[in-house]
């Protein structure tokens, strides 16, 4: 079941500079522990102590995950998960 | 409608229905014509409800220099008021935003300090900060984290909808400084709390999003997530798409990030019809389409708009 996981650039590092990876999970949380087991070292610049770190925002299908559930946002076949740091918008 | 000054004409804007973007007479779309305001967005309301509070409290007093990171309609907002006013404003914006904001800005007399494209208004707010703290006698009025911003929201923006639109159900509007956001949801949270606050926040290119490291990433001081139902990121293929349609459809001529908003209304809309309930949904148009035409996310087809847009701060 993959899903497309898109990696911003600050953490390309992780995945040889590929812009977006293949993941699978039933949740958020096992997409992201499945990411880890490709590519080490990634989950602990998503997570904090088990929560999402306050400048990292994840999307499924462009709805912001802290609205759905967080890390039990359930996933399907096909979605698209975005990875974005929390910068300003204009104003 | 008559007013004593252009000052005292901010707000009170138009609901007007969107018939032909309404997906069934149930479900139903509504647009709050920011753009009427004096200066053309939004903006004029936090900017003249900052500037108000600012001289209550005596911290800016005749003569002052007001100092703001701004992307663009925050800082005309503030110029016009600064030029009635009397007061400076050196206005902090990045280098990626469209050339009318800036020729706008001069035209009123603000003078512009240019932040570097990546990073986009991050590194605005964070040049403006160092600027603050070499000039102490200058007020940063900081629309991301000044009260007063929500506050006009609260106080105007929120109870205008309610007077129109009793049987309201969600409200749209963009995520920037979150001000718009917060202050109408304090207001419905009491008023009228089951009415669904939904964010629409601008989805830019790479370019935007080029910390240097994940600390230096930023959440408006103003932002309180638990106002909030629900937050879309907008991307500009979708926001040119639709921008172009409430133009086509309905006849608004809006700037970008307005389409962004529609887009995120018409998801709840759909939500609605396939739910089989009754929704009266109201988003904000942030502003005209005409500071933006340079862009040229007005012409041609969405891809070759989209791929103009990528770098700019379309929002």
């Amino acid at each position: 079941m993959p899903i497309e996981v898109r990696i911003p650039t600050i953490l390309r590092t992780y995945t040889g500079g590929e812009k977006a990876v293949d993941a699978s999970g039933a949740t958020l949380s096992a997409l992201i522990d499945d990411l880890e087991a490709n590519h080490p070292g990634l989950k602990d610049r998503l997570l904090d102590d088990g929560d999402l770190r306050r400048f990292v925002n994840v999307y499924v299908n462009d709805e912001d995950v802290r609205f759905t559930g967080g890390l039990e946002t359930a996933l399907n076949d096909g979605d698209q998960v975005v990875v974005l740091p929390a910068v300003a918008g204009g104003a | 409608m008559r007013y004593d000054s252009l000052l005292e004409s901010v707000g009170n804007t138009p609901l007007v229905g969107l018939p032909r973007l309404s997906p069934t007479p149930d479900v139903r779309i509504w647009a709050k014509l920011e753009d009427r305001n004096p200066t053309g967005s939004i903006k004029d309301r936090p900017a003249l409800k900052m500037i108000e509070q600012a001289e209550k409290e005596g911290v800016l007093r005749p003569g002052c220099t007001i100092l703001e990171p701004t992307s663009g309609n925050t800082g005309i907002s503030l110029a016009m008021a600064a030029k009635l006013k009397g007061y400076r404003l050196v206005c902090v914006m990045p280098e990626n935003t469209s050339e009318e904001r800036r020729q706008i800005l001069r035209m009123w007399g603000a003078e512009i300090y240019a932040s570097p494209a990546a990073g986009g208004s991050n590194e605005a707010v964070r040049v403006a900060k160092l600027m603050a703290a070499e000039h102490p006698d200058w007020v940063m009025l900081y629309q991301y984290g000044n009260a007063a911003n929500a506050l006009a929201h609260e106080e105007g923006t929120g109870p205008e909808i309610l007077a129109d639109l009793p049987e309201v159900t969600h409200f749209v509007a963009g995520l920037g400084t979150t001000g718009t956001l917060m202050g109408v949801s304090r207001f419905f949270r009491t008023a009228k709390p089951d009415v669904k606050i939904v964010a629409a926040e601008p989805r830019y290119g790479e370019l935007v999003y080029g910390l240097r490291n994940l600390d230096e990433g930023f959440v408006p001081e103003l932002y309180d997530a638990s106002l909030i139902d629900s937050r879309f990121s907008v991307g500009p293929r979708d926001a040119v798409r639709r921008v172009r349609e409430l133009l086509e459809s309905e006849g608004i001529f809006a700037g970008i990030s307005t389409g962004a908003i529609l887009h995120a209304a018409l998801g709840q809309a759909a939500k609605a019809v396939r739910a089989g309930e009754r929704a009266d949904i109201v988003f904000v148009v942030a502003d005209g389409g005409w500071k933006y035409l340079s862009t040229g996310a007005y012409e041609g087809t969405v891809a070759e708009a989209e791929e103009r847009l990528e770098g700019q701060l379309w929002a």
